[in-house]
């Protein structure tokens, strides 16, 4: 990496252009004068090449898959096909407006429809829909299916969803906007379900739960069928975060394990690229009795043409102005091609097989409070030897000289040093045993010179951020940083 | 084995040895045994060649029509230097920024976009991108309710009808009331607000709105903020080259859809919501935001900022549960304003409100054709037909043309048709669609 911190409005220069644009042949026209605004935009002024170097020497601060291994748990970090830009970019893909009717749209729609299918199938549920930008809009969208069918079912009292305390922080949140009410509900040291607090908590007001399985320890939830049928029992429905869906491809699936909804991260599990932080897609699946409630646009198959249900009837609503954040999901769609019937489970078995076998190779070293096996993921709970007060955070920090991306850190809030990783199935047994070398090499530091490693990272292009000045005064923009006269 | 995955079976055995067990089987015995294997009906593995013939097979299922209309999603230029740059891969495959130290390229087109979209809405801040812009509204929404503490939204009819319908569920779902404020002319003026603003949260308005008019906010803010309400402005970002800011106009939160700035239409997705708002309100804005600080040496450097928002530290308490941003596209969109630059933008934006003139001068003197409103509009205007707008649509599409968009499809009024020109199409594009239409009656 190498340091570049030149800002584009910096680089501008009066009378510079990055653009051609072609000759006009029609009247120029003005609009009335009080609709102006005073001056054009600042925007910067900068030549083709001088706008590519900006970018290219920014990228160059930036760590990518292809730079090494990136074991970042619960955001699987796989590689992404270069086949996959190749396909996006197909005009027939990338330049059609979304008001196009459907018989000039066929491909496409049969494509959405594909891939409806295709989800539905991996994960046991009747029906998918593709209009939700992200994981945590699924969810909500998810949330909605029940709110929607508790409404038409006139269970007012049902304001309740349950939510693991080691959950992801979008689940509540989620719940939240859906208009329920949470009920936190306890984990055991594993990140399994307190089965006495559930029981606990559990009664006429339960709308439902939400769970991701492997939990955010890792660990497949054993008393899932158990669970599943209490909820049922209660009128109540199961809502499945398809964050750790990776470890279960043509393994087990969450429609047969009772979950009535659910989401799918597709930048995870189906390595749609995470682009920095989205675009994502995270469609909903629903059961069968739940799927007229999913939102519109519907893309459905009459006999042998695909057609687009606009009509909000008995829906939840509209979510989104189209069908969701389509040139994402034809990378989905290309990656299920790709595996294949033959190969799709490899990816969760080898997945697997790396995180236990990292998770083994460590547990001497790292403090290891789940002893079971784990599925994609699992966390430790920093150094085993605590005398050194070598944190968590120092752990990941030195990661960075080593040239690894760290793991993620402090989450979930079961253990207090949570070390969460997550090694993927595209990553080789020679790099999986670097990062475990390095691992260890880095417990041996923490004894040997516990300074050095808490002050690290040291070759960064960048070290330890001052956060809380960050925060204290916020500078958001190039004007304000401008209007400043020191940034410390 | 598969190419994306390495390991070769003495891999597998010499990791299987370490762990313990025999088979990979047996990493999988904590799942109960009805739950195993279930039936998986998805096709065959494809080859690299297999897969683009599959796409191609798709691609010849598709007629790429040449579109002169917009309805929210427009058909502006893509400048060639993005593509290669979204696509290098410490952008593409890179996670959210939360590791600044080895995700500063990251945080640096964040913090470049941000700057961008203020000095474009005229705004103090902005978000580091939303996912489109009707979610943006939505979410505009919410942080007005959470600001005045008020549940009633008033909302123009002049808005998308998609971007109403989705403001009507998120609302539905969070207890909130959204009143549809009705127009007449296309457009909304200050005497179609109601007297008593006491109880509402917050006025949404677009402008150009679904008709394409340009409306006037003037006095709006004046009125609004009497009532201690806030004034919500959604605008095509590519028309804030020449039209008054959502800022001058006294607006308290500016958002809308960025796809105008180049994006690919891509029927109809990933695009880019974009959200600015006043100092005041910083700390209520929902997802990414970042900030510049110093390292322990004293050095310049990004960070994702005022964490405190957010949905994994405030889980049930947060007022949005907003995760990811549209990160790649807030690059796409930073590349597409250095590249255009001041004088481009306006150009480009010039010549689209050129071309729509035009066609509209020619379409309005033909005999069916009428304008409802005679009001100002930018690049997209509205016509009323007197003859069935199926035919007209058939007509353009013998042609390659996508025109004209038939606003019944969104639910208004029948007869109303719109069109909406870039500086993509060129003259002889649009003496083409006049003489089709000229040729009908």
């Amino acid at each position: 990496m190498k340091n570049y911190d030149t800002l584009i409005f910096e680089l501008s220069v009066k009378g510079r252009k990055g653009y051609t644009l072609p000759a006009s042949k029609v009247p120029s026209v003005r609009l009335p004068a009080h609709l102006l605004r005073k001056e054009k935009p600042e925007l910067p002024e900068v030549n083709e090449l001088g706008v590519l170097r900006h970018f290219t020497n920014m990228s160059f601060k930036n760590y990518g898959i292809e730079t090494n291994m990136y074991p970042l748990g619960s955001c699987t970090m796989k590689y992404n096909p270069k086949i996959h830009q190749d396909i996006a970019a197909l005009p027939a893909f990338a330049s059609v407006h979304p008001y196009q009717k459907e018989k000039d749209s066929q491909g496409l729609l049969k494509m959405i429809h594909g891939l409806q299918g295709f989800l539905s199938n991996i994960a046991g549920m009747a029906e998918f829909t593709l209009n939700s930008f992200a994981g945590a809009h699924g969810e909500l969208v998810g949330l909605m299916v029940m709110k929607k069918y508790h409404e038409d079912q006139g269970n007012t009292q049902k304001m309740n969803v349950l939510v693991p305390d080691a959950a992801h922080g979008t689940n509540p949140a989620s719940a939240i906007l859906a208009g329920f009410n949470v009920v936190e509900i306890s984990s055991n040291l594993d990140g399994t379900v307190n089965m006495e607090d559930f029981y606990a908590k559990l009664d006429e007001n339960t709308a439902g739960i939400m769970l991701t399985n492997p939990n955010t320890i890792g660990v497949f939830e054993r008393n899932i069928l158990e669970i599943s049928k209490a909820i049922h029992d209660v009128g109540g429905l199961l809502y499945y975060d398809g964050a750790n869906l990776n470890p279960l491809l043509g393994i087990a699936r969450p429609g047969d394990m009772g979950f009535d909804i659910m989401h799918i991260n597709l930048h995870k599990t189906f390595s749609t690229p995470h682009g920095g932080g989205g675009p994502g897609a995270g469609p909903v699946g629903v059961a069968a009795h739940l799927a007229k409630y999913l939102p519109a646009p519907r893309v459905k198959k009459v006999n042998d043409t695909y057609t687009i249900d606009w009509t909000l009837d008995g829906k939840l609503g509209q979510i989104s102005p189209f069908y969701g954040n389509f040139g994402v999901y034809v990378k989905a769609y290309a990656f299920i091609l790709s595996y294949g019937k033959e190969h799709l489970s490899s990816i969760s078995k080898m997945a697997v097989l790396n995180a236990n076998y990292v998770k083994e190779s460590l547990k001497d070293v790292y403090e290891l409070p789940s002893k079971a096996l784990c599925k994609h993921e699992f966390v430790f709970n920093g150094l085993k030897d605590k005398s050194t007060h070598v944190t968590t955070l120092d752990v990941a920090k030195r990661l960075l000289d080593y040239g690894f991306h760290p793991p993620t850190i402090y989450f979930p809030l079961l253990y207090k040093e949570a070390l969460m990783i997550e090694p993927v199935e595209t990553e080789s047994k020679q790099t999986i045993d670097v990062f475990i070398d390095v691992l260890r090499t880095i417990a041996k530091e923490a004894k040997e010179k516990p300074d050095f490693v808490k002050a690290s990272p040291h070759t960064t292009i960048v070290r330890r951020l001052d956060e809380a000045l960050a925060a204290r005064r916020p500078v958001l923009t190039y004007d304000q940083y401008k209007a400043l006269e020191s940034l410390a | 084995m598969f190419k994306y995955l390495p390991h070769t079976d003495e891999d597998i055995q010499a990791m299987l040895h370490t762990i313990g067990v025999s088979s990979v089987d047996d990493l999988f015995t904590d799942i109960p045994a009805s739950l195993l294997h279930p039936p998986l009906d998805i096709p065959s593995t494809h080859a690299e060649i297999e897969l683009h013939a599959h796409f191609n097979a798709l691609s010849k299922a598709v007629n790429i029509l040449t579109p002169v209309i917009g309805a929210g999603a427009y058909d502006h230029y893509t400048p060639s230097i993005i593509r290669p740059l979204i696509e290098r891969q410490e952008f593409l495959t890179s996670y959210t920024p939360y590791q600044p130290e080895i995700s500063q390229g990251t945080l640096h087109y964040i913090f470049e976009f941000q700057s961008m979209i203020t000095r474009l809405t005229g705004m103090d801040v902005a978000n580091a991108s939303m996912y489109d812009g009707s979610t943006a509204t939505a979410e505009a929404m919410f942080m007005a309710q959470a600001i005045t503490k008020r549940n009633k939204v008033l909302v123009s009819d002049t808005l998308h009808p998609g971007v109403l319908n989705i403001i009507h569920t998120y609302a539905h779902y969070k207890g909130i009331e959204v009143i549809v404020i009705k127009t007449e002319g296309g457009h909304i003026t200050l005497s179609d607000l109601p007297a008593d603003l006491s109880d509402v949260a917050a006025l949404i308005v677009q402008t150009p709105n679904i008709y394409g008019v340009i409306e006037d906010y003037d006095g709006f803010a004046e009125k609004i903020h009497e009532a201690k309400a806030l004034f919500v402005i959604n605008q095509d970002p590519a028309t804030l080259s020449h039209l008054k800011t959502p800022g001058a106009y006294g607006a308290d939160i500016a958002v809308g859809e960025a796809q105008s700035l180049g994006v690919p239409l891509a029927f109809g997705g990933p695009y880019i919501g974009y959200m600015a708002t006043l100092h005041p309100h910083v700390r209520k804005l929902p997802g990414r935001i970042c900030g510049m600080t110093v390292d322990k040496d004293g050095k310049p450097a990004f960070t994702l900022t005022l964490r405190a928002r957010e949905q994994d530290i405030r889980r049930d308490k947060a007022t949005s549960n907003i995760c990811s941003n549209q990160s790649l596209l807030a690059l796409f969109v930073t590349i597409y304003l250095s590249t255009m630059g001041k004088e481009g933008l306006y150009e480009a934006s010039q010549m689209s409100m050129d071309g729509a003139h035009y066609l509209y001068e020619a379409l309005v003197k033909l005999p069916y054709l009428s304008d409802p409103f005679n009001e100002p509009f930018f690049k997209e205007f509205t016509l009323k037909t007197d003859i069935n707008v199926e035919r007209l649509e058939a007509a353009c599409e013998e042609k390659g043309f996508l025109a004209p968009f038939d606003l019944k499809r969104l639910g208004l009024k029948d007869g109303l048709i719109s069109f909406a020109v870039t500086e993509k199409r060129t003259k002889e594009e649009l003496d083409t669609l006049i003489e089709i239409l000229g040729g009908l009656s």
